[in-house]
């Protein structure tokens, strides 16, 4: 006759095997789904054809996409790698404005992306005549990933043990050396970690940049075109293409899940050696 | 006098870590700061070359004068004081960077940027941190692959590299084995014909072993200063008597 406690156990740990089992199944499910839709639905033509409406090729997009993730990134890397330094190693601990900048960038952090979208569209969209361009869509995605990119550069500085700083000061180095020889390079893994998170969130962006980049069909030739990324172009294809359109979503899906694994791989084969670098 | 301290007081926002502290520190001498935690030992070693800067709490008055200057006067540098004023914490602190780069660091900090002096400076600056022999081959590993005790002594190599004319070690031993802290306290004696060291110890016998002069610290004041030998042997206050013969502390 089991013990209360074996049952106990009994049922615990098949609980947590079975939690492991539905999780893996629908993630495995979710991304095989897609993926076998999407190359049933390929064709050559849907990547490097012209898009028209009866072929509705994806090649402007993936383009597009890759633009606005490293034009966003250029914006707001810098801006909020710098803005947290600030915030950890300038400020004065009762500083009001580090205060205030605490407080907007959680309020921000938590504010649904079609509020930055609004936002986007009248500041730089009708404001400063920017319409609906990448460099709008940029600019508003750029202000959407400052809290998230500086709440956790500001986790990774202050992880930074306070005796490397003492040994940089102790040997007569200013406060800009220490910061960006010591400090930041010790910071890097976990920065790098931040910028890889906002690149996800820069790829599935939708709401937001639909008021701002548009939903135009074609290769952009400049920054102040309309166009589509390819989340906006999923979204659009699935409203508006029907049963062929839903072909087309399902086959942007999969190249979106193909650039997302590349950068992935990219980004951490670089952060590899961006840490080793520094260590040895 | 290398260092002079006239009626220094220091407060941490309304604590008085340090009461009217008189100090005079001679050249190619090594002085020893002891007494029991919190006396302010460590806090009066952190303010000759101005580490206390970083506290923003604290507030000093009183004169430290570095060859006749006032270190806190207004015409003082502070990176070119620290420069001049080498410092080794009491955890070893090497930088995640390779054992060159770590030595390089502080020269590069002031300007020396060709390979062929770095490369001199890192090798003269081992040598004369008795480590170059263990080390020499494992120039471009990380600092934090060595031993703890290679790790300190390879943070004073650092300090030399910039060529100070003081060293303040801050218990520099006390997380270090004993054979560690032997090759330590052997270094030191050797160092001390070229700089002016000022260590602060919890262990008495290290203080009796190697320094010239020493201090004794109780509840932010100097009980007791004067020679070594006297100190130990004929301490004039009842205080350093009771703490030197391990009555508490």
């Amino acid at each position: 006759m089991p013990s209360r406690r074996n049952i106990v156990s009994f049922v615990l740990r098949y609980a947590v095997y079975a939690a492991m089992g539905v999780t893996a199944l629908s993630l495995i499910g979710i991304l095989g789904y897609i993926l076998i839709h999407g190359i049933l639905a390929f064709k050559p033509s849907l990547i490097l054809g012209e898009y028209s409406s009866s072929n509705p090729a994806i090649g402007f997009s993936v383009f597009t996409t890759c633009v606005m993730i490293v034009l966003t990134l250029l914006i707001a890397a810098p801006l909020s790698i710098f803005c947290a330094v600030y915030l950890t190693e300038y400020a004065k601990r009762k500083n009001k404005i580090v205060t205030w900048i605490r407080l907007a960038t959680e309020t921000l952090a938590g504010i649904p992306s079609i509020v930055f979208g609004l936002f986007g569209a009248i500041f730089f969209g009708t404001v400063m005549r920017l319409g609906y361009s990448i460099m709008t869509g940029c600019l508003t995605v750029a202000i959407m990933l400052l809290p998230v990119i500086i709440r956790q550069t500001e986790e990774a500085i202050k992880s930074v043990p306070d005796m490397f700083r003492e040994g940089s000061y102790g040997l007569g180095a200013s406060k800009l050396r220490t910061v960006f020889r010591i400090v930041l390079p010790s910071a890097m893994p976990g920065i790098l970690s931040a910028v890889i998170l906002s690149m996800g969130r820069i790829i599935g962006e939708t709401a937001a940049l639909i008021f701002t980049l548009g939903t135009v069909a074609k290769f952009p030739t400049s920054l102040l075109d309309s166009s589509r990324s390819l989340a906006v172009h999923m979204y659009i294809s699935t409203r508006d293409g029907g049963a062929a359109g839903r072909e087309v979503a399902f086959f942007t899906g999969a190249v979106l899940i193909a650039v997302i694994l590349l950068m992935n791989i990219g980004a951490s084969y670089l952060g590899g050696k961006v840490g080793k670098d520094f260590e040895n | 006098m290398k260092i002079k301290v006239e009626e220094m007081n220091l407060y941490y926002d309304t604590f008085q870590a340090l009461i009217n502290v008189n100090l005079d520190v001679s050249e190619n001498e090594i002085t020893a700061f002891i007494g029991p935690s919190g006396c302010g030992k460590s806090t009066l070693l952190k303010s000759l070359n101005r580490m206390n800067d970083l506290v923003e709490s604290c507030r000093i008055t009183g004169k430290i004068l570095f060859d006749g200057e006032d270190i806190y006067g207004k015409k003082m540098n502070v990176n070119v004081l620290r420069k001049r004023m080498g410092m080794v914490f009491q955890k070893p602190n090497p930088f995640p960077m390779s054992v060159y780069d770590n030595i390089a660091y502080g020269p590069r900090t002031h300007g020396i940027k060709k390979k062929r002096d770095l490369d001199q400076i890192v090798e003269e600056s081992l040598k004369n941190a008795a480590i170059w022999e263990e080390l020499k081959d494992r120039l471009k590993k990380s600092a934090l692959a060595i031993s703890g005790g290679q790790q300190q002594r390879l943070c004073i190599a650092r300090a030399l590299a910039v060529k100070p004319e003081v060293i303040l070690l801050d218990e520099p031993t006390s997380a270090l084995d004993p054979i560690s802290t032997t090759k330590i306290e052997d270094l030191l004696v050797e160092l001390k014909d070229k700089y002016t060291i000022v260590i602060v110890t919890h262990n008495m016998g290290q203080a009796a072993r190697i320094s010239d002069k020493t201090a004794f610290f109780l509840h932010g004041e100097i009980v007791e200063f004067g020679k070594t030998i006297e100190l130990f042997s004929r301490p004039k206050d009842k205080k350093t008597e009771d703490y030197i013969t391990g009555r508490f502390g």
